[in-house]
């Protein structure tokens, strides 16, 4: 059972990058997974030029779900918005890096679709389908 | 008057163990290679595995009888028909209703408490009227009630439990003082294994003037049940968490209150006359299965239920209890840290064990020991107000049956011992 969560994910979900919480966030979103419950609260400032100057989360959950919004936050800090729309399901799961099982793609896909719910006025972002619509 | 037993003496079992080895050998499941390994299934409070006469009740209906009830005259329907209401039968000696009329066919519990609902509690719930439920209640016994008294504008009160998970009986005993008219509780909590004191609940609500919907769906797959005893006024249960069938439960009511309830689901079957402008029902239980029931899924609960009367339901439950006994001995000893929830006392607790490590979500535990091929519940359960009451989002729980045994606990022990290792293992920073 080893190898699945491997030492970055670890590290990730102990030591989480970008927790904690922004003073004057410009975006501020919540989501949660309701069967697991997983939770987030993501924090975006944004500046003028359209570019994501800071960006904070804090959540609860389990490792899959904390540490891909870990990677996440690193992942969209220094980025302008409009850049955002080439982030697919694909991107996290290759910051993951590990195999997720189908009924754990939610946990996975958390930190990405409070992404999306907070910046979806901003941001014209193709359509993806429901996460547990996408086959194993 | 009973022979105190002397200390250090072991008191002669009074009921017969049962084989878990030689029951696995009735279900096909068993058969199945996990990665080189036996599937450890520890999550029948969600749902049960099947033994082989049930799949072959269900075969066989469909291979060789496969007719609708109550109307063909021919053989086939008529073979069809005796099957399902020779599997009522059954279901009510199982629980030893005292007219097996008093057996309504249903989909499972959720839908039973849904009948109850719509139908008496439409009925007898008006506004400002009380329903005591407890924060032990599965969703299924909390929701139905919440849309009832949104609709009725009733109000719920709630039983708490003490840290073990047991009911806090003053509390109880104060609300039924508000003079509630409906009293719904689990027999056992699927959340933590609590056992409640039905009959004694039962007398004290009835003494107040309310009647008592008892949630058996994790009782009876795992104890004996007798609904004459027990003294409630509705009973209801999940076929699928008995061994048998999904899409196959039942409710249990007298049968005068069944019959002074309007039906549920209208539709064929469930009369006796139709006029374009009125209809007159048809007689109980029929009155409540508008349409098609599950037929192969009723037949198959049938011979669920008289392969654990096969077993004896003293000797599941003292199996259970033992497990848990071995469960809640163990799993400490090799996992220190372990988060154990629920009553202390086996003799209090079904087949249940709740657990989270620390700093391991329960997700996270499940996934791991998924590659072990050991099947575990994570989350609430369905049961969300009782984690809100731990403190916790969720949970991870083992649940046994028949077919469990000290194998599976160990397994889990040692298996959650390397999940507690994995995640405590020094990452140095990788990231």
């Amino acid at each position: 059972m080893d190898d699945l969560y491997r030492d970055e994910i670890l590290e990730h979900y102990r030591h989480p990058h970008n927790f904690g919480t922004l003073t004057e966030p410009d975006v501020v979103q919540e989501g949660s997974n309701p069967l697991c419950g997983d939770r987030i609260t993501l924090m975006l400032g944004i500046g003028e030029d359209g570019v994501i100057d800071e960006v904070a989360f804090t959540g609860r959950g389990c490792a899959i779900s904390q540490a891909s919004a870990s990677m996440l936050t690193d992942e969209i800090k220094g980025k302008p918005l409009a850049d955002l729309t080439s982030l697919s399901r694909q991107d996290i799961l290759d910051n993951l890096g590990i195999e997720i099982s189908p009924a754990r793609l939610k946990c996975a896909m958390l930190s990405l679709e409070t992404l999306r719910k907070g910046v979806g006025d901003r941001v014209a972002w193709p359509t993806l389908p429901e996460a547990q619509d996408v086959p194993a | 008057m009973t022979t105190p037993v002397p200390v250090g003496e072991v008191a002669a079992p009074s009921v017969p163990r049962l084989d878990p080895v030689a029951i696995r050998a009735d279900f096909p499941i068993f058969e199945r290679d996990f990665g080189g390994r036996r599937l450890a299934y520890l999550d029948s409070a969600a749902t049960a595995l099947k033994p082989r006469v049930v799949i072959d009740a269900v075969d066989g209906y469909n291979s060789r009888y496969s007719a609708n009830v109550h109307r063909g005259i021919y053989t086939i329907g008529e073979e069809a028909t005796a099957a399902y209401e020779g599997a009522r039968t059954a279901v009510a000696r199982f629980i030893n209703a005292a007219d097996r009329h008093e057996i309504v066919f249903v989909r499972n519990a959720t839908e039973a408490i849904n009948l109850v609902a719509y139908t008496w509690g439409r009925q007898h719930i008006h506004s400002g009227d009380t329903i005591v439920l407890t924060e032990l209640e599965h969703h299924s016994n909390l929701v139905p009630w919440q849309l009832l008294a949104h609709e009725r504008d009733a109000d719920l009160e709630f039983v708490p439990i003490d840290d073990q998970g047991r009911l806090l009986q003053a509390t109880y005993e104060a609300l039924l003082r508000t003079k509630p008219r409906l009293v719904a509780f689990t027999h056992v909590s699927n959340g933590l294994g609590t056992i409640n004191p039905v009959r004694e609940m039962v007398e004290a609500a009835h003494a107040a003037g309310a009647l008592v919907l008892v949630d058996g769906a994790q009782a009876v797959p795992h104890l004996p049940v007798d609904v004459q005893a027990l003294g409630c006024d509705f009973y209801v249960f999940s076929g699928h968490k008995t061994l048998g069938p999904t899409g196959s439960g039942a409710l249990w009511a007298r049968r005068e209150l069944l019959e002074s309830m309007p039906p549920f689901m209208a539709g064929g079957e469930m009369i006796r006359e139709v006029h374009l402008r009125r209809t007159e029902f048809n007689d109980v239980p029929w009155k409540f299965e508008a349409g098609t029931p599950d037929i192969a899924a009723a037949i198959g609960l049938g011979a669920a239920v008289e392969y654990l009367e096969g077993i004896g339901m003293a000797a599941v439950r003292e199996h259970e209890r033992e497990l848990v006994a071995y469960a809640l001995d163990l799993l400490p000893q090799e996992v220190p840290n372990l988060h154990l929830y629920g009553p202390l006392s086996p003799d209090e607790r079904g087949g249940v064990v709740t657990f989270n490590l620390p700093a391991v979500h329960a997700h996270d535990v499940a996934t791991l020991l998924d590659r072990e091929a050991i099947a575990v519940r994570a989350g609430h359960h369905c049961t969300q107000p009782l984690h809100e009451r731990l403190g916790e989002a969720a949970t991870a729980r083992a649940s046994f049956n028949v077919y469990s045994d000290h194998e599976d606990v160990e397994r889990l022990a040692s298996a959650l011992a390397r999940v507690q290792r994995i995640f405590d293992r020094p990452t140095g920073g990788a990231a």
